[in-house]
C-alpha cells in the first residue's frame, strides 16, 4: 500500500472494513435472459487472474461501426466550439438585430458542441464500452453492537473527563454566557431600518397638492377631464420623480357623467363627475388600473380584486378586503384639480396597525 | 405566300395587314383595358384618393351614402336615426373617429352578440366607412378622423410613448401589447394588427370597454408617442429567440417542462436502455 | 497504453498515495456500483443544472450592477434610451445587448433556474411515489425539501435582480404580503427594505443573498445529499437478483462517470437549444419597475405559481378588532396551502412508519401501484398543488381559452377541496386494480394468442407463465403487512401499547389503510389461501442481517398453466 514499506504499523484503515464490505468479484456480462449468481472463486489449481470487467464489447462489428461515429461527433463538437469563439469575435451587438444575430450564432454553436459531446459519449459508452451487471453487497448501515459499545465507551468517558456532567456551576454558567452571545448577532439588525411608526398611515398628499397627469407631468383643469369613461394616472406636483412616494400615492381619475356616481362615493369630494381613487390596491399593493367604462368596473390584474368606481370602489369580488381609499378632490385659484385633504384613511394593503 | 399555294394572294389592305401582326393584339388589349378605366374612374368620380385624412369636410353626397349604408347595415342593431335600441347602443356623439375604428378593424358591423366584438375582416371600402363615418358625425357632432399628420411618428418622444404606454396602458394590453383579459368575457385585444390611425382613434373615443383618453388630457403629441413605442416594439426582432407569445412567464414554464425537461426525459431513458444482447 | 503515459499515471499515483493514502478508498470508489433506471437521472437534472447555474451567475456577476441609484438610459436598446431607471436594469440593458453572448449567458442563467426547479419537483415526485424517502433515507428526503424551498427563494431573489416591471410587481407582492403578518408584518417589512416601499436598499440586499447566501447554503446542502445517498448506496428498482441486501448495476469507473458526464451535455446542449430559439425573461419589454405601472399577466416564475394561485383564489376576509387587522386574505394564502404540502411531505416518512410499524431499512423501491394510499396521497397532493398552480395564470387562460374569469376562480375553490379527495379515490382505484392485473398475471401467465380446442370442445388460450425478470418484479411485495394490529373484538387479548388509546387505535386504522392491497398468491396456483406471503417480518435496527425476502421461494411452475 505505502510506497515506504514497513514504516508505519499495519494500517488503521486497512482492518477496518471487514471482508463482506468489498464488491464481490464477479465475472460480468451475463445474458439477462438467464439465471444470475455468484459465482464460486476459481479453484485454486487456475491460477488465472479474473478480470472485473472485460475488456472489449461483445459485438466487434457493431463497436467498430460506432467508433467511427463517435469519432466523427468528436470532430463536430470541436468544429462546433471553434464557430462559437469565431461567432464571438466576428458578431457585433449593439442594437437589437446584431444581437439577435450573435445570440443565434453563439447559441447554436453551443448547443451543437455539447450535443455531439453528450450524443457521442452516450454511443462510446452503449456500444465500445462491453455491458456489465455486477452486484454489490450491502451491509446493514447500523454499526454492530460491538461498535456502538465502544463509541458510548468512548463518548461517556470524554464526558467524565471534562466533568461537564459532574460540575453544574460551570456547565450553566457556560449556558448563561452563550444565550446573550447568540441574541447579539439578531441585535446587530436592528439598523437595517426605521421603525414603521405611523408612516404607513398617510401619503403625500396635502391640500391644495396639484395632480399631475403621470409622464408629461402636466396639471390638469375639470374642462380637460370632461368626457365621461375618461380615466388617468395622477401623481402629486413635486413627486413624480420619488418612486418611494408614488408607491403610495399613485392616483387615479376617473370622469362620470350625471347622476352615474352614487353612495357610498363621497360626493363632496368629487369635481364635476371626476372622482379620485387610490391605484394602490388594498389587496397586497399592485398599481390596479384595468378600468372598465361600461361596467365602471376597476379590475387589478394581479389577483383580480374587482372594485365597482361608481360606488366608492366597494369590493365586489376577488382577494381585497377593503375599497379603495377616495382622495378628496377640489380646484385652485387658477382652475386646476387638487387635492383637498390626504387620504383619509392608509392607502394599500393592510397591516396589523390599520385598525 | 406558301409555296405550296399556287393561287396568288390578294392584295391586302393596310388595316388588315396590321391586324395579322401579333403586336397588334396586345395593342388592342391595352386600349380596352384604359378605355374602362377612364369610364370607372369617371362613373366613381373623386373618391379613389383613399387616406387618412378627410379632406376639406365631407361633402352631402358623402353623407346620404354613409345613411343609406347606414340604413343597409347598421340600423337594425342602432336604430333608424342611430339612437340605439337594446341590441346596440346610441351612435349620436360619438364622432367620426369611432365609426372609423369599429369599421376599419372589422369589428362593425358585428356578427354575433358577443361580450366583446372581436377583430374580423373589413368588409366595407374605405371610402364607404368615411361616408358613414360622415353621417354620424352629422347627427351629433364627436372627435373626427385623425389626419395623417396626426398620426406620424415622425420624431415623436419614444421615451415618453413608453412611460404613459406602461402607465396608463399596460395594465390590460400587456408590456408588449399582446393583450389581457377582463371581466366577464371580456378581453382588451392584442395590438399587433392596429393600425396608427386605430391606435389614435382607439384611445380618442374609447370603445367597448376601454376608458376615453381624450385629446386634453393625453394630447396628440403624446398620443403620438404612444403610437410611435407600440409600433416599434412590436415590429422589433426578438433576440432571444421566439417570443412564445410575448406574456411572460406563464408560456416560458410550460416550455421548461414539456421542451426541457421532456427531452431531458428521453435522453436519460437513452442513456440507461439496457442493450439487447444477441 | 504507451510507457510515457503509464510512466505519467504511476508517478502521479505515487505522488498523490503517498501524501493521502488514497489507494483503497479511491479504489472502492472506482468499483461503487450504480443502478441503472432512467428515473434516478432527474436528480442529476437539478445537479447540474445548479452547476450551469454557477458558472453562468459568475459570468453575470462580472456586469450586473446591483444598485437602485437612478441613471438616464444611453445604451444600444433605442426604445428606452433617455429612460430613467435604476443602475441594476441599465446594467442588465448592457448585458443583453452591450455584451457579446450576454443575453445567451442571461437566458442560460434564467432556463437552467427553471429547469433547476423543474428537475427537483419531479425527483421530489420520483422519490415519493417510489418510497425511496423510507429508511434509512429521511435525512435526504428532508434536506431535499429544505433544498426546494430555498431554491424558490433563490430564484424569487434572482430574477428580482434586475428591477423591471414584471419582477419589481412581484417584490412589492411580497411586501404586501409580509406587511400584512399580525404583530410583526410592518417592521420586517421595514427591516427588508430598509424604510418604505421600494426604497433604495433592496437590490444590493437580495443580490447578496443571491450571490453569496444561499448558493453557500444550497452548495453545503447538495453536497450532505449526495454524500448521503454515496454512502448509503442509491437505491433499486426491484428485479431478479436484486434484494434488499445488495446493489446490481454498473460500477462508476468507467461507465457511470462517463454517462453521468454525458448527461451533463445533454443538460448543457438542451440549456444552450433553449436559449438559442425560446426567448425568456426579455425584461427589455417590460421596462424599468414603476410603482405606478403594471402589466397585464403578471405572474412569477413558475415555481412561485402555487402562492399566486392561492392568493387569487382567497375571498375577502379580514378582521378588525379592537384596532388591529387580521388580513386572512393575505397571509393566509401565503402560508396555509404550501405550509400543509411542505409539512406533510416532510411528516411523511415518520407517519408512514408510525402507522405501518415499519423500522426496517428499505433500499428496493416500491412499484407505486404496490403502495396505493401513498401513490392516492401523492396524487391528491399534486392535484391541490395544480388547482393553485393552474389558479396562478388564470387571467392568462381566461384570455387564451375564452373562458370568463370569474367562472375560472369559482372552478378553482371548488376544486380545490373536491380534487384532491376525487383524486385520492380515483388514484387508489387505478392502483388496486393493476395490483389485481399483476396478481393474475402471476397466477394465470402471460397471454399468448394461441388458442386451442379441447377435446371436450371448450376453447382456452394457452398462457405462458412470466419470465423470471418479470416475476420478480411484479412479485415484489406491497408495502409490509401492518405490524401494529388492533385485536379482533371482543377478544380477551390485551392490545399492544402503540395500539392503545385513541391515538393508537387511529394508528392501526391508518396503518391498515397504508397496507391495503391484493395479495399476491404464493405459488401460483389460486387455490385461495390468500396468505400474501410478499409481507416480511419486521426487523428492528442493530440486529438485521440487511436480507429481506423479494418473495417465497418459488416452485417454478413449469409449464403447468400452459398444460392446463
Amino acid at each position: 500500500m505505502q510506497g515506504s514499506g514497513e514504516q508505519f504499523p499495519p494500517g488503521d484503515g486497512a482492518e477496518e472494513l471487514p471482508e463482506s464490505r468489498a464488491p464481490h468479484r464477479v465475472i460480468g456480462t451475463p445474458p439477462p435472459a438467464r439465471a444470475r449468481t455468484l459465482l464460486e472463486a476459481p479453484p485454486q489449481e487456475d491460477r488465472k487472474p479474473e478480470r472485473w470487467l472485460p475488456a472489449e464489447p461483445s459485438d466487434l462489428g457493431q463497436a467498430k461501426r460506432a467508433e467511427r461515429l463517435v469519432a466523427a461527433l468528436f470532430i463536430l463538437s470541436m468544429l462546433a466550439s471553434i464557430g462559437f469563439i469565431a461567432a464571438y469575435v466576428g458578431l457585433e451587438v449593439g442594437s437589437v438585430g446584431g444581437t439577435a444575430r450573435s445570440n443565434l450564432a453563439l447559441g447554436l454553436s453551443m448547443s451543437v458542441a455539447f450535443g455531439a459531446l453528450a450524443v457521442g459519449a452516450v454511443i462510446w459508452v452503449r456500444f465500445l464500452m462491453p455491458s456489465v451487471e455486477l452486484t454489490e453487497e450491502r451491509k446493514p448501515l447500523a454499526s454492530t453492537r460491538q461498535q456502538r459499545a465502544e463509541f458510548e465507551e468512548t463518548f461517556t468517558e470524554g464526558a467524565e473527563a471534562s466533568g461537564f456532567a459532574k460540575r453544574p456551576l460551570v456547565r450553566r454558567t457556560l449556558i448563561a454566557a452563550t444565550v446573550p452571545l447568540a441574541i447579539a448577532p439578531l441585535v446587530l439588525l436592528r439598523d437595517l431600518g426605521p421603525l414603521p411608526g405611523t408612516k404607513l398611515r398617510h401619503t403625500v398628499w396635502r391640500r391644495g397638492m396639484r395632480l399631475l397627469v403621470y409622464g408629461p407631468n402636466t396639471p390638469l383643469r375639470p374642462a380637460d377631464f370632461a368626457i365621461p369613461g375618461q380615466m388617468i394616472t395622477v401623481v402629486p406636483d413635486g413627486y413624480q420623480d420619488n418612486l418611494d412616494v408614488l408607491a403610495k400615492a399613485t392616483t387615479i381619475i376617473l370622469k362620470f357623467g350625471p347622476g352615474q356616481l352614487k353612495a357610498p362615493t363621497m360626493m363632496n369630494w368629487t369635481v364635476d363627475g371626476i372622482v379620485a381613487y387610490s391605484k394602490i390596491c388594498t389587496h397586497v399593493g399592485c398599481p390596479v388600473a384595468l378600468y372598465e367604462q361600461t361596467t365602471h368596473h376597476i379590475l387589478c390584474p394581479c389577483h383580480q380584486s374587482t372594485f365597482d368606481a361608481a360606488r366608492g370602489a366597494q369590493v365586489i369580488f376577488g382577494p381585497a378586503a377593503r375599497p379603495l381609499p377616495q382622495l378628496p378632490l377640489t380646484t385652485d385659484a387658477e382652475g386646476f384639480l387638487v387635492a383637498a385633504s390626504d387620504y383619509h384613511e392608509p392607502v394599500g394593503p393592510s397591516f396589523w396597525e390599520r385598525g | 405566300m406558301h409555296p405550296l399555294n399556287p393561287k396568288p394572294r390578294q392584295q391586302v389592305s393596310g388595316i388588315k395587314r396590321w391586324r395579322r401582326q401579333r403586336a397588334a393584339r396586345y395593342a388592342v388589349l391595352m386600349l380596352g383595358l384604359a378605355a374602362i378605366a377612364v369610364v370607372y374612374a369617371a362613373v366613381t368620380g373623386a373618391g379613389g384618393a383613399a387616406s387618412a385624412a378627410t379632406p376639406t369636410g365631407p361633402s352631402p353626397a358623402d353623407i346620404a351614402q354613409g345613411k343609406a349604408i347606414f340604413a343597409d347595415t347598421c340600423s337594425s342593431c342602432h336604430g333608424m336615426n342611430a339612437q340605439g335600441t337594446e341590441a346596440g347602443p346610441s351612435l349620436v356623439g360619438v364622432g367620426a373617429a369611432a365609426v372609423d375604428f369599429q369599421m376599419s378593424t372589422g369589428r362593425m358591423p358585428a356578427k354575433d352578440l358577443d361580450a366583446e366584438m372581436p377583430r374580423k375582416p373589413v368588409t366595407f371600402t374605405t371610402e364607404q366607412i368615411h361616408q358613414v363615418a360622415a353621417y354620424i358625425a352629422s347627427l351629433g357632432g364627436g372627435p373626427a378622423i385623425p389626419s395623417a399628420a396626426m398620426v406620424s411618428t415622425a420624431g415623436a418622444d419614444v421615451a415618453l410613448g413608453q412611460q404613459l404606454f406602461i402607465t396608463n396602458c399596460a395594465q390590460c394590453h400587456n408590456f408588449a401589447g399582446a393583450g389581457g383579459a377582463l371581466t366577464y368575457g371580456k378581453y382588451a385585444p392584442p395590438l399587433t394588427h392596429s393600425t396608427p390611425t386605430q391606435i389614435y382613434e382607439a384611445m380618442l373615443t374609447g370603445p367597448e370597454a376601454m376608458p376615453v383618453f381624450s385629446d386634453t388630457t393625453v394630447t396628440p403629441a403624446q398620443k403620438r408617442a404612444i403610437i410611435a413605442y407600440v409600433t416599434k416594439v412590436r415590429s422589433e426582432p426578438n433576440p432571444g429567440g421566439f417570443s412564445l407569445g410575448r406574456v411572460g412567464p406563464v408560456t416560458e414554464g410550460l416550455v421548461a417542462f414539456l421542451g426541457g425537461i421532456a427531452a431531458l426525459v428521453f435522453a436519460a431513458i437513452w442513456i440507461t436502455m439496457k442493450r439487447r444482447e444477441a | 497504453m504507451s510507457k510515457t503515459t503509464d510512466a505519467l499515471l504511476e508517478g502521479t499515483g505515487r505522488f498523490l498515495d503517498d501524501r493521502l493514502r488514497a489507494a483503497r478508498p479511491v479504489r472502492g470508489f472506482l468499483r461503487k456500483v450504480f443502478p441503472d433506471h432512467w428515473s434516478f437521472l432527474l436528480g442529476e437534472i437539478a445537479l447540474y443544472s445548479f452547476i450551469i447555474l454557477l458558472l453562468t451567475g459568475t459570468f453575470l456577476t462580472f456586469f450586473f450592477q446591483p444598485s437602485m441609484t437612478e441613471v438616464v438610459y444611453h445604451g444600444a436598446y433605442t426604445p428606452l434610451r433617455g429612460v430613467r431607471m435604476s443602475e441594476a436594469y441599465a446594467s442588465t440593458l448592457n448585458i443583453s445587448f452591450d455584451v457579446r453572448g450576454g443575453l445567451l449567458m442571461r437566458q442560460i442563467h434564467h432556463w437552467a433556474a427553471l429547469l433547476f426547479m423543474a428537475a427537483i419537483f419531479i425527483h421530489l415526485l420520483r422519490v415519493f411515489f417510489t418510497g425511496a424517502y423510507r429508511k434509512p433515507r429521511e435525512f435526504n428526503w428532508l434536506i431535499g425539501i429544505v433544498l426546494l424551498t430555498l431554491g424558490m427563494l433563490e430564484g424569487l431573489f434572482g430574477y428580482s435582480l434586475p428591477d423591471d416591471l414584471l419582477s419589481g410587481t412581484g417584490l412589492r407582492i411580497t411586501q404586501g404580503v409580509l406587511q400584512s403578518i399580525p404583530l410583526v408584518g410592518t417592521y420586517g417589512s421595514f427591516f427588508l427594505f430598509g424604510g418604505q416601499f421600494p426604497g433604495h436598499d433592496i437590490i444590493p440586499r437580495l443580490y447578496i443573498i443571491h450571490v453569496l447566501l444561499i448558493p453557500g447554503l444550497l452548495l453545503a446542502l447538495i453536497s450532505a445529499h449526495l454524500f448521503f445517498m454515496f454512502h448509503q448506496k442509491h437505491t433499486q428498482m426491484p428485479g431478479k437478483g436484486r434484494t434488499n441486501a445488495n446493489v446490481v448495476g454498473a460500477p462508476m469507473y468507467p461507465y457511470f462517470m462517463a454517462k453521468t458526464g454525458a448527461f451533463f451535455f445533454f443538460i448543457f446542449a438542451v440549456l444552450a437549444l433553449l436559449s438559442t430559439f425560446a426567448q425568456i425573461n426579455p425584461i427589455w419589454l417590460f421596462g424599468p419597475y414603476n410603482p405606478s405601472g403594471i402589466t397585464a399577466g403578471s405572474q412569477p416564475d413558475f415555481y412561485m405559481g402555487a402562492l399566486e394561485g392561492a392568493l387569487r383564489i382567497m375571498p375577502a376576509w379580514e378582521w378588525n378588532v379592537f384596532g388591529h387587522t387580521f388580513a386572512f386574505n393575505v397571509f393566509i394564502p401565503a402560508l396555509v396551502p404550501l405550509g400543509i404540502i411542505f409539512t406533510g411531505a416532510a411528516l411523511w416518512p415518520f407517519i408512514e412508519r408510525w402507522a405501518i410499524g415499519d423500522y426496517s431499512e428499505h433500499h428496493v423501491n416500491d412499484r407505486p401501484r404496490n403502495a396505493p394510499t401513498r401513490t392516492g396521497i401523492g396524487m391528491a397532493a399534486i392535484t391541490f398543488y395544480g388547482v393553485l398552480w393552474l389558479e396562478g395564470a388564470n387571467d392568462i387562460i381566461a384570455d387564451q381559452l375564452q373562458i370568463p374569469l370569474y367562472t375560472l376562480t369559482w372552478i378553482a375553490r371548488i376544486a380545490i377541496f373536491v380534487g384532491p379527495v376525487v383524486a385520492y379515490w380515483v388514484t387508489k382505484r387505478i392502483c388496486l386494480g393493476l395490483q389485481r392485473k399483476d396478481a393474475h398475471l402471476l397466477e394465470h401467465g402471460v397471454e399468448t394468442g394461441i388458442i386451442r380446442q379441447l377435446p371436450s370442445g371448450e376453447y382456452v388460450e394457452l398462457t405462458k407463465p412470466v419470465d423470471e425478470d418479470m416475476r420478480a418484479v411484479l412479485e415484489w411485495g406491497r408495502v409490509g403487512a401492518p405490524q401494529i394490529t388492533a385485536p379482533p373484538a371482543g377478544a380477551d387479548e390485551v392490545p399492544a401499547p402503540g395500539a392503545r388509546g385513541p391515538l393508537g387505535r387511529a394508528r392501526t386504522r391508518l396503518g391498515q389503510v397504508i397496507t391495503e392491497g391484493i395479495p399476491v398468491e404464493a405459488d401460483g396456483h389460486g387455490n385461495g389461501h390468500g396468505n400474501g406471503h410478499g409481507s416480511p417480518a419486521a426487523v428492528t435496527a442493530g440486529e438485521q442481517e440487511g436480507d429481506r425476502p423479494a418473495g417465497p421461494e418459488q416452485a417454478d411452475p413449469d409449464g403447468e398453466d400452459a398444460a392446463r
